[in-house]
């Protein structure tokens, strides 16, 4: 099924007899697979408000992000949480939507100074089990008028309602950027340097350590800024760094949020989502190749397929989700952490309020 | 304002709730003597007023947990209150309710900063917080006019914002977990120190909840690195169009300024009065502020300024000084009490497209004619959170009703344009009733829904944010 607009997505979403698979570009296909009718926002298409000088943008949520960033690098502005493109990770071929980057509230190193995907969120449009249109938020950056369900869309992996339009604050793009380079480090002291890095108020917004243990520290802005900063941050944290200008330093970033190393190499892939200071004891315990971003804060793993990493790992604080597995695993393995009981039953609720039929995605988050 | 009829069934059994609360707080959390409770009557909305069934104040989130746990038995509404400075009515009792107030919950519980986050109860100070951590370089940053009153608890509920958002974000950007009670007296932990939720954001859901849904007792707060340094430029102008055309340039240009702050000219005399920041004699006023090393100043500075050139600004001065920058701000942060000391007002905080403000500004200039009451306009430009503040006399009568149906002409103005009721303050009881402005009736259902999740028998702060008939058959039914 591919409605025209929303209220065609309403009146099928309310005419649905059994379970609907939710699709936006399919390429991000994470979670239990579902089975049931396909019912793709494909038809949703288009940038429906652009206002470069109130830094928001608003699309239905078919529209391809490759054209909101198309749109919004001719105004020298930008998506700032970096999304992540999960194609050559997962093998697709699709093209990535506005509405399936929110589904799945993705997000990349940047987060780390300017906040997730539910961050520059300001507003969503969507369809409920039941075939309600709600709107909820709006298109201004501060508001709080009534209860924020945006940031409850907003990686709810299509579970309680269908995306129809998203509402974005934006970010300038600064003029150029830097990305300063180590030696392969532990994990330990990767994370004491990238901790230091990020309490400088140098707003370092990218502090990865990649496969083969380098870590990266990313700046930008004003030429003179980048130049000083990179300058600050070595006399800051001593140690043999190499620099990266502009379309190099960008090409490293590019490979770590798309996690281009764990694309040619099987196995299955696990996000972490840790206590920084305690990364390097989760990354001994998982004993597998990692990519660490976030200053810590996110674990990328490359496990032998099938394994259950959870079982290695034990309690911490923190949650691991299973990104990329056969559909075998993904079946046998709870793909979200299991969450505490009472949390548990709040989210099972909500599911009941907004999808009362259990025809949207079900079964997909567990 | 109206308020639902307190439940009779309630106020009859007033004595055994109340012996069924000492036996779980010390006796100096529990008040009960009549004058003590009125301290307790009204927030910084203080045109409403009305005396509590009794107010508690735990001391951690076990006590919490026993106090509602005891009200939800007994049916007995609770109105979460942090320092009672909600401009909205969001801490205002009924006669059947319990005040469960965090003011004795001020402990720092943790503070790390190698993972950059800290721990409170929830009724610490929002002032407090930063001031823990600043001698060690770190601050937190949303930074809400009343922060040196407002409880973290408060800014949770309200998702509180303040100056400096345009960069840094409001309080729901900044805050990484919570220990929250729900009415039956679970107690849940929702986030933590980690950056992003294992399912469902309901630390999302819970930042700007109004106490509707949970009492928060601790909070794990993200902090920053303080910049190297900051510096606002004063930039006149003789018209408000042309200031708003100005901010618009600004942030097309590129530069990300910390604030953005715009005052018209009642607004620019007033503070001038109170401060002396050395304000120019204009219709409308930009503070616009960045931050970084000296020289980063410098450049930032440079480009701002080449762009307010284009709009001839009457006036376009950098502070020179430290000492400066104190005044500077000390005028705008002291608005509000500035033009309290001249009059009565009521302060509104809708926001509207930015692209919008010029139109807006003008509307409201006419309305003012219309209604015979001035406005003062003071605001957060760069994310175009409005506050006008209309003036009125509290002493003579029918001035209030007319204030607040110039208010809601106003609020209703901003919808219009695509903006909404409230940016930072809440909807409490002040914009319950013009909910129906901003939303259809299915908006407003699929949000009470989440209450019907977390507090099914809708007892945490009943009769706030949700128009009283659209909320009816719930708080009924229950």
């Amino acid at each position: 099924m591919q409605p025209a607009g929303e209220e065609e997505l309403s009146e099928m979403v309310r005419g649905a007899t059994g379970p609907l698979r939710i699709c936006g570009g399919g390429t991000r296909p994470v979670g239990k697979p579902v089975l049931g009718e396909m019912l793709s926002s494909a038809g949703l298409n288009g940038i429906t408000l652009y206002e470069p000088g109130a830094l928001t943008l608003v699309a239905k949520a078919g529209t391809p992000l490759a054209e909101v960033e198309a749109a919004l690098g001719a105004e020298g502005q930008r998506l700032a949480f970096e999304p992540m493109d999960m194609r050559a990770l997962l093998g697709q071929s699709g093209t990535p939507t506005v509405g399936g980057m929110v589904a799945a509230n993705a997000s990349g190193p940047r987060r780390v100074q300017v906040g997730a995907c539910r961050d520059a969120l300001i507003g969503v449009r969507f369809v409920d089990g039941q075939g309600n249109v709600i709107k909820n938020g709006g298109r201004v950056m501060k508001n709080v008028t009534g209860y924020d369900l945006v940031k409850l869309m907003a990686g709810s992996w299509g579970t309680l309602g269908v995306l129809t339009e998203c509402a974005f604050k934006l970010l300038p793009i600064p003029e150029t950027q830097a990305t300063l380079v180590s030696d392969p480090m532990t994990p330990q002291d990767a994370v004491a340097v990238m901790a230091r890095a990020l309490s400088t108020p140098f707003e370092v917004n990218g502090a990865a350590r990649g496969c083969d243990g380098r870590v990266c520290l990313r700046v930008e802005g004003f030429a003179q800024q980048v130049t000083y900063r990179t300058q600050a941050l070595i006399a800051a944290l001593g140690g043999a760094w190499e620099l990266r200008e502009e379309a190099a330093s960008a090409a490293v970033w590019q490979e770590m949020r798309d996690l281009i190393e764990f694309a040619q190499t099987p196995g299955d892939v696990w996000r972490i989502s840790v206590k920084p200071s305690e990364a390097p004891a989760v990354v001994a315990r998982a004993g597998c190749p990692v990519v660490m971003d976030w200053g810590g804060g996110l674990i990328w793993a490359l496990m032998p397929e099938g394994d259950d990493l959870r079982a290695s790992l034990g309690a911490f604080s923190g949650h691991a989700t299973l990104i990329r597995g056969s559909d075998a695993t993904r079946a046998a393995l709870p793909v979200f952490q299991p969450e505490a009981a009472p949390v548990a039953a709040l989210a099972q609720g909500l599911r009941a309020k907004f999808d009362p039929r259990g025809v949207l995605n079900p079964g997909l988050m567990g | 304002m109206e308020m639902p009829i307190p439940n009779a069934g309630v106020l009859s059994k007033r004595d055994r709730v109340l012996a069924r609360l000492a036996q779980v707080v010390p006796q100096a959390a529990l008040i009960t003597d009549e004058a003590e409770r009125r301290a307790y009557e009204c927030d910084a909305l203080t045109a409403y007023r009305c005396i509590p069934l009794a107010v508690t104040l735990p001391s951690d989130t076990a006590e919490v947990a026993a106090i509602l746990r005891i009200c939800h038995e007994e049916g007995v509404p609770v109105v979460p209150r942090g320092s009672g400075t909600s401009l909205a009515g969001g801490a205002l009792p009924t006669e059947d309710s319990v005040i469960l107030g965090v003011a004795r919950m001020r402990d720092m519980l943790e503070i790390n900063y190698a993972d950059r986050y800290v721990r409170v109860q929830s009724g610490m100070t929002n002032l407090a917080v930063t001031g823990e951590v600043e001698s060690d370089g770190f601050f937190y940053a949303p930074d809400p006019s009343s922060q040196l009153a407002c409880a973290i608890a408060g800014n949770i509920a309200m998702n509180s914002g303040g100056a400096h958002c345009l960069k840094y974000g409001v309080t729901t950007n900044n805050l990484l977990g919570v220990t929250i009670v729900r009415m039956d007296g679970t107690v849940l932990e929702l986030g933590g120190a980690h950056m992003d939720a294992a399912g469902y954001d309901l630390l999302g859901v819970i930042c700007g909840s109004e106490g509707q849904l949970g009492v928060v007792t601790e909070a794990t707060l993200r902090i920053l690195p303080k910049p190297e340094g900051a510096r606002p430029v004063l930039m006149g102008f003789d018209s408000n169009e042309v200031a708003g055309a100005c901010v618009s340039d600004i942030i097309k240009a590129g530069v990300l300024p910390v604030a953005i702050e715009f005052m018209d000219r009642l607004c620019i005399q007033a503070c001038e009065d109170f401060a002396k920041a050395g304000y120019p004699d204009c219709e409308a006023l930009l503070i616009v502020e960045v931050e970084g090393s000296p020289a980063e100043i410098d450049t930032q500075l440079g480009v701002i300024k080449q762009i307010a050139r284009r709009h001839n600004p009457v006036e376009l001065r950098e502070s020179q000084s430290e000492e400066e920058s104190k005044k500077i701000w000390l005028g705008r942060k002291s608005a509000f009490g500035a033009m309290g000391s001249i009059n009565d007002y009521m302060c509104l905080d809708g926001t509207i497209p930015v692209s919008s403000l010029p139109f807006v500004l003008r509307r409201i200039g006419e309305m003012s004619k219309q209604f015979g009451l001035d406005v003062a306009n003071v605001f957060h430009a760069g994310d175009g959170n409005m506050h006008p503040l209309i003036l009125f006399d509290a002493n003579k009568p029918g001035d209030l009703e007319l204030c607040e149906e110039f208010g809601a002409e106003i609020l209703k103005l901003c919808v219009e344009v695509g903006g909404c009721l409230t940016g930072e303050h809440g909807v409490g009881i002040e914009k319950r009733d013009l909910m129906n402005v901003q939303f259809a009736p299915v908006d407003l259902d699929a949000q009470m829904r989440v209450k019907d999740v977390f507090d099914p028998e809708w007892l945490l702060n009943p009769a706030k944010v949700f128009p009283l008939d659209a909320s009816a058959t719930r708080r009924q039914a229950a």
